[in-house]
């Protein structure tokens, strides 16, 4: 269980608190912050419900609740930020809470040499939203979950799979958020996730083989999991991805089938291939790639002990740095139906929106909050605020950032079609970048050899080697809008100490031309 | 009311087990206080303490299983966290591998508290953060870092009689130092027990040389080198290979340590015989608490012995199944070593690369823990025992496994922290495989 977030009884999950109680908490901790001198003042009031459901096999390995609630009050005082976070939701406990962070804030600001700059951002009264979901998966009974999942198993082990772990995890984040601009926003953001992982195991050679689900976590309801046929691609050698609804027993089959075909796969030639992505397995290598490396704070240091800094330094976007291929726009979209970064508002009020990163190749902007938009001579935020619980401080994380389709009519088959000696890859393997965000490598799931604009058998033991402005330049196509598909990180750390976010990655199959593909297989002897 | 006594916590596990009607009932209670400071750009960016304590009960009707968490102590909240856990038994579905309570242990304790690191103020970390800070901006250099604190106590007591109670207390420092032109960067990480063993000004010195000493880094070709792995850099492979040890993971014939034809590979020899890999509670560097998760007493655990898997960690579910007897899991990692330095060991290299620290470690094949990641904030290249020139990062593609059979030298183990408590040597290997460059500075 995560720290700070206690088990409670399935029903209490769908329970919510009035908004009327929560603008009183809020009301009493900005009055008291601004008598304490605070010349800036936001309240989060969160209530954050998981649920997860974890199986393998034939047993259920548990069936867990956890709710974490409490109060996040941040102030500017003295120009310096001040937070303090309490879990006693009493008038006077938030009030005491919000004393505190002023306190805390002028303590800082003794040794500030510069004062906290906000972009403005408009009052917005009372307002509302909430993740457009169909089926709410907190109100599903456990025995349903529990079929599924071992019905998905039974499946994975009826077609072969020597092992299968399954598992379900639910989140609704119930946020109210209130500053001393006049907003009062209140919003109801779900997310479901529903992994598997089945092993093959050749006994005789010791060799084993997993292959994890196609699936992808998302900004949806229980629906995602009602395995909608409209919304499966299929590829020219048979293997169905998923867009927006996943049939998770068929993808778990299909699985089993694969994971026994891995055991015997051709082990890959080292060399130069072009690549075809899959958008199941692009999704993390723009992560990686892109949405890092165009976190502002990571960029001027604020992350340089952790997770790094940036080569996209702020420099390059003055020269309009080639990062790609002029058929390369990124767009940051904090709005995309679905994805798992959308909300209506961040986590400082600021109205969510979509905008450009990368346009025709060319780095055009970064990924900003309140207090970092001046930086980049802009008057108003990019809605990139996170904290992932009322005890967190909120702090810059990045929104879903995605691939826009090409613009010339091409499916998938019409692009393998085109690949003399390539690489088909689907699905998330292992992944590693540098520090700065320059070299990375990145394995898959599935790996189909194309010779000749035909695919012609499974490999193993492949992962391409990148360097990120080379890699993005050697985009030679993009799949049309058709193909648009997402991937999602349901935990992204950053940060410390650590928080973790949900994130999307939308593409379509994309092609990248003469990348170095290295083999992984090894010998213990 | 973060930090209990032994008898105020005994006093409401006692009253929680009794109110309990399930056939078993376990009840946890855990306080921590944690503080931390960070600072960025040469300024403290964030600095915190969170304090909390809460009670778990876990209840058993036959193998219908549940939990139930709570915050507040009163009479009634004890009840109510009973009745809840209960309830949720009730509608849970039967787990074919529980496991019941463990029976009335003896504990032996182990030294896990030290009040000099209880006691530290706020003032105390800020300090720690100037003093890390000031003498990078007398240098032009800057400086990005983080201290964590904690105190934390964990009391437990069951349906069998069963009871534990002890405290805790560690730090953990990490500082990196760029030079104001971003050419060079420098690291250094410091875990300890006891914080008064600690000196910033001392220990930020160290990541200020490397940063200062690695601009203008030079490309080598990727390939096999020798290298010298600091501990923090070693640790990350080692800490990697270490989460293989499962017993049912070998046996069901998924792990590096499954035997083809079936079984796993305890007593085979699988690296250098001057390997020896271990768990102790009660080392005293990397203490840790004499039990572990289920309440299983921890002892002194050969992992490794001269290079042979000498046990492997077995559930008490499995180790049932099995016909073994289960072992409490370990709580650390220690590798022993010689007695040189990393400095004695350079001075006795003839060619090879110092790695400073190991990044975003990856696993790329389970079948062989082949492992990517890349050299961070401080690669040199050596000759004729001196570091004659900063190297540009690499990324690694090896297999502790492998690289556990390239052993030149071990030296002396020191305290690791991140994650895992680990003592950890300094060493010369061969062959380490580089397969990239990497730009990141």
């Amino acid at each position: 269980m995560l720290p700070g977030f206690r088990a409670i009884a399935a029903e209490q999950l769908v329970e919510t608190v009035e908004i009327a109680v929560k603008k009183r908490l809020a009301d009493a901790a900005m009055s008291a912050a601004t008598t304490a001198g605070a010349s800036y003042c936001d309240v989060r009031i969160g209530r954050y419900m998981r649920q997860f459901v974890v199986t393998r096999e034939a047993n259920v390995q548990g069936v867990t609740n956890t709710e974490s609630s409490g109060v996040g009050i941040r102030v500017i005082a003295d120009g310096a930020w001040g937070f303090a976070a309490t879990n006693d939701m009493s008038a006077e406990a938030v009030a005491a809470s919000a004393r505190l962070a002023t306190d805390i804030a002028k303590a800082n600001a003794r040794n500030q040499t510069t004062p906290v700059q906000l972009a403005p951002t408009p009052s917005l009264g009372e307002v509302s939203w909430r993740t457009p979901i169909r089926r709410n998966g907190m109100e599903v009974e456990i025995q349903e979950k529990v079929d599924l999942l071992l019905g998905v198993n039974a499946a994975a082990t009826g077609a072969g799979a020597s092992f299968v772990n399954s598992s379900l995890f639910l989140v609704n984040e119930q946020k109210y958020f209130a500053s001393t601009d006049g907003s009062y926003i209140d919003q109801d953001v779900h997310r479901i996730f529903a992994p598997f992982t089945v092993t093959a195991i050749d006994r005789s050679t010791g060799k084993f083989r997993t292959r994890d689900g196609l699936s992808t976590p998302m900004g949806m309801g229980y629906e995602y999991l009602d395995g909608d046929a409209a919304h499966k691609s299929t590829a020219p050698n048979g293997v169905v991805s998923y867009g927006k609804s996943y049939d998770m027993r068929e993808d778990a089959i299909a699985a089993a089938v694969q994971a026994r075909e891995k055991l015997t796969a051709t082990s890959v030639r080292p060399g130069q291939y072009d690549l075809v992505l899959d958008p199941n397995h692009l999704g993390l290598t723009i992560h990686e790639s892109v949405g890092h490396p165009l976190e502002l704070d990571r960029v001027l240091g604020y992350e340089a002990n952790f997770a790094g800094t940036s080569f996209a330094t702020l420099d390059k976007r003055e020269q309009r740095f080639q990062y790609g291929s002029e058929i390369v726009n990124l767009i940051a979209d904090k709005t995309e139906v679905g994805s798992l970064g959308a909300v209506g508002y961040d986590d400082e009020g600021v109205q969510t929106k979509a905008w450009p990163l990368i346009e025709n190749g060319k780095l055009v902007d970064y990924q900003a909050t309140r207090d970092q938009a001046h930086i980049l001579g802009k008057t108003e935020s990019d809605g990139c605020s996170y904290a992932d619980s009322w005890s967190s401080v909120q702090f810059q994380r990045m929104p879903n950032v995605s691939l826009q389709p090409g613009k010339v009519p091409m499916s998938v088959a019409d692009m393998i079609a085109g690949v003399d000696n390539g690489i088909y890859i689907l699905g998330r393997g292992s992944f590693s970048i540098d520090q700065q965000r320059y070299n990375a490598q990145f394995g898959g799931t599935l790996f189909y050899e194309i010779k000749n604009g035909q695919i012609t058998q499974p490999l193993e033991d492949v992962a391409y080697q990148m360097r990120t402005p080379e890699f993005w330049n050697a985009c030679s196509a993009i799949c049309d809008e058709r193909d648009y598909r997402s991937w999602g990180s349901f935990n992204d750390g950053k940060g410390q100490p650590s928080q973790s976010s949900a994130v999307s990655h939308g593409s379509p199959t994309t092609r990248f031309d003469g990348i170095n593909v290295i083999n992984t297989a090894r010998s213990l002897g | 009311m973060s930090i209990m006594t032994q008898d105020e916590a005994k006093t409401i596990l006692d009253k929680v087990v009794a109110l309990s009607t399930a056939d078993q009932c376990t009840a946890r209670l855990q306080g921590s206080i944690d503080g931390n400071i960070r600072f960025a750009l040469n300024n403290v960016s964030t600095s915190g303490v969170v304090s909390d304590t809460s009670l778990a009960v876990d209840v058993a009707f036959g193998k219908r299983v549940g939990t139930a968490t709570i915050n507040e102590f009163s009479d009634a909240a004890l009840a109510r966290v009973v009745k809840r856990a209960e309830d949720l038994a009730k509608l849970a579905p039967e787990n074919p591998e529980f496991m019941p309570a463990v029976d009335k242990q003896t504990y032996r304790p182990s030294n896990t508290f030290v009040e000099a690191t209880a006691a530290i103020t706020p003032a105390q970390r800020a300090a720690i953060a100037q003093a890390s800070i000031e003498p990078c901006k007398a240098q032009n250099l800057i400086a990005a870092g983080f201290l964590t604190d904690n105190q934390s106590f964990v009391a437990f007591a069951n349906s069998n009689g069963n009871f534990g109670y002890q405290r805790a207390s560690d730090m953990n420092y990490t500082c990196t130092v760029r030079t104001a032109d971003g050419q060079g960067s420098g690291w250094v990480g410091r875990s300890l027990q006891d914080i008064s063993d600690f000196n910033a000004a001392s220990d930020v010195n160290i990541a200020m040389r490397k940063a200062a000493a690695s601009v203008e880094a030079q490309a080598l070709e990727p390939g096999k080198y020798t290298v010298i792995l600091e501990p923090a850099a070693a640790a990350g492979l080692i800490s990697f290979m270490g989460n293989f040890f499962g017993a049912r993971q070998a046996d069901e014939g998924r792990s590096f340590l499954s035997k083809a034809g079936g079984g796993n590979k305890i007593g085979d020899q699988v690296y250098d015989p001057r390997v020896n890999l271990y768990s102790d509670p009660w080392d005293p560097d990397v203490p840790v608490l004499p039990w572990d998760g289920d309440g299983l007493p921890r002892e002194r655990m050969a992992l490794v012995e001269n290079g042979r898997i000498a046990n492997l960690n077995y559930s008490r579910f499995w180790a049932q199944k099995q016909g073994k007897t289960a072992m409490g899991q370990p709580g650390n990692l220690i590798m022993s070593g010689g007695t040189k330095s990393t400095s004695d060991l350079v001075r006795e290299t003839e060619r090879g690369i110092l790695v400073t620290r190991t990044w975003y470690i990856r696993m790329v094949d389970p079948q062989t823990v082949l492992l990517t990641g890349l050299t961070r904030d401080g690669t040199f290249y050596i000759e004729n025992g001196q570091l004659k020139y900063p190297l540009k990062n690499f990324r690694f593609n090896e297999s502790p496994v492998i690289m556990l059979n390239n052993i030149d030298e071990l030296g002396r183990p020191v305290r690791v922290g991140e994650g895992l408590t680990m003592m950890i040597p300094p060493m010369r290997l061969r062959d380490f495989t580089f397969t990239s460059l990497s730009d990141a500075v």
